[in-house]
């Protein structure tokens, strides 16, 4: 059988995100994708020598759009780490719930997507039905939906007051409520089930190997998750990763649902015991040094190198995101699948192109 | 059974009102909190030009001389560090969004002591601290 080669990307139905494969296929059977990525270089990294490393933050967070406030949440600590800024303990249950919350949003927007990417169009739009009211709540507490803007060096810009705390714990009851509906119907239906169970088997050798990260690393049974580094609040709250073994599609479903009703579990401890106090410390003068900050994000562990040389610009600024680092593994699930299954196992990874690509 | 634990959220929600709003028809409305439009108060500015050196987006330019302030509306990303810097207090963010803009020519707005002008957009000049695009 001849090979054949069909493009696929970058404005493709089921990508929310440019990226393109060429997909060499032998009858339906893709036996090798080729991907080439670079559609949407921004060159932030660049322009961390342009901007204040105060203003940055702003850049920071706007390398992607789910992971929005975790992106401004690593370079902040990254930042303090450098000029030894000691963060009041509010402002670090403040992050935390903040972290959490894009988590579900993250979480939830990707169920969805899932959901369309195999047709089952209602559940998608049940998804994000849940979804829209955490962005609620993002909205209502920090003045943004997807860019959250509250994140400085050396705390947090706004304040949840107790009736907003209150609230956030009503309503996280109805979201947990609703969320368990929906993932019933991930977990169980007989449709979901066929076209995620047994496709793109990744065993727990090969993820480690080829370096992944996150939900498709704990999937296939590794239990690492960079919130057990104890950044933020997560010193007090201890959280243990979900990890599935089998290493399929639905192991990588299952594992997103599961972190759905921890992330509720750890805001609602994280609201029970936030510290009073100040939200922020005032920090002055210009950061030197060099650090490496790793956090974890909601497709997986993200990692930040900052250098600063003592001026208000910071010399060099990287960052290593989750999508890169699960892209050898979605190039490896893809050999030998069906060319129908693509969608589903190009979304399984959660790619976030604009963040690989910066 | 697992399909009708589909049917039943289907059956839950199919007789209920819808949860999407009839966008044209109601706008939405911004919860109190949101960051939406900046609005300048130039009773109390005293162009210190403090926002205009502070804003990542580069989008206020102040000129001390003249007493102007540009707010260019499609460069501001509404994150409100200039309201934080302003010594006067001249800044506060509105909750509701920006309107839509058609052309880029009316996206300077100048403000004068008293009275807000929408116009042509006007060059950086003299004393202004940043530069337009
Ligand atoms: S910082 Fe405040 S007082 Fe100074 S120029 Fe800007 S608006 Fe005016
Ligand atoms: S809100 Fe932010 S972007 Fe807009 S003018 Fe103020 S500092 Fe600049």
């Amino acid at each position: 059988m001849a090979r054949t080669i069909i493009p696929f990307g970058p404005q493709h139905p089921v990508l929310p995100e440019p990226v393109h494969l060429d997909l060499v296929v032998e009858d339906e059977k893709v036996v090798e994708a080729r991907p080439s990525i670079g559609f949407i270089h921004r060159g932030l990294e660049k322009l961390a020598e342009k901007k204040d490393y105060v203003e940055f933050v702003y850049v920071a967070e706007r390398i992607c759009g789910i992971c929005s406030f975790i992106h401004g949440q690593s370079y902040c600590q990254a930042i303090e780490t450098i000029m030894n800024v000691t963060v009041p303990p509010r402002a670090l249950y403040l992050r935390t719930v903040w972290g959490e919350l894009s988590r579900i949003h993250s979480h939830l927007l990707w169920l969805g997507l899932l959901a369309d990417a195999m047709g089952f169009e209602s559940l998608f739009m049940h998804s994000w039905r849940v979804r829209e009211r955490v962005l609620n709540i993002i909205e209502a507490t920090t003045g943004g939906r997807v860019i959250f803007g509250s994140c400085k060096i050396g705390g947090v810009r706004r304040d949840i007051d107790p009736a907003m705390i209150t609230h956030i714990q009503s309503e996280m009851k109805t979201i947990e409520k609703e969320m368990r509906e929906i993932t019933t119907v991930f977990m169980n239906d007989r449709s979901v089930k066929s076209r995620l169970c047994g496709v793109g088997v990744l065993t727990k050798q090969e993820a480690y190997e080829l370096g992944c990260v996150g939900p498709m690393l704990r999937a296939s049974g590794v239990a690492q998750d960079m919130r057990k580094l104890g950044y933020a609040a997560y010193k007090d709250i201890p959280v243990e990763p979900i990890t599935r073994t089998e290493g399929d599609s639905y192991a990588r479903c299952a594992v997103r649902s599961e972190e759905l009703f921890q992330s509720v579990d750890i805001i609602r401890q994280a609201l029970e015991r936030i510290p009073d106090g100040e939200i922020a410390v005032k920090v002055t003068g210009n950061p030197n040094g060099e650090t490496i900050m790793r956090t974890e994000q909601p497709r997986g562990e993200v990692a930040y190198c900052v250098k600063a040389t003592g001026s208000k610009n910071l010399q060099r600024f990287r960052v290593r995101t989750p999508t890169f680092a699960n892209l050898p593994a979605m190039l490896k699930v893809l050999q030998g699948c069906d060319l129908a299954d693509v969608p589903v196992l190009v979304l399984t990874i959660d790619p976030c192109i604009s963040c690989t690509e910066r | 059974m697992a399909f009708f634990q589909m049917t039943s959220l289907v059956m839950k929600w199919i007789f209920r009102k819808p949860v999407t709003s009839r966008y044209p028809f109601e706008p939405r409305v911004p919860l109190a909190g949101s960051r939406g439009k900046l609005v300048f108060t130039d009773g109390n500015c005293v162009y210190c030009t403090a926002c205009a050196k502070k804003c990542p987006a580069n989008a206020l330019i102040v000129s001390r001389d003249k007493k102007t302030m540009e707010i260019d509306r499609l460069r501001c990303i509404s994150c409100g560090y200039c309201v934080d810097v302003c010594p006067k207090k001249s800044f506060s963010l509105g909750e509701a969004h920006s309107s839509p803009v058609t052309t880029k020519s009316s996206e300077l707005q100048i403000h004068k002591s008293g009275n807000e002008e929408t116009g042509a957009p006007k060059a950086a000049e003299g004393n202004s601290t940043s530069a337009p695009k």
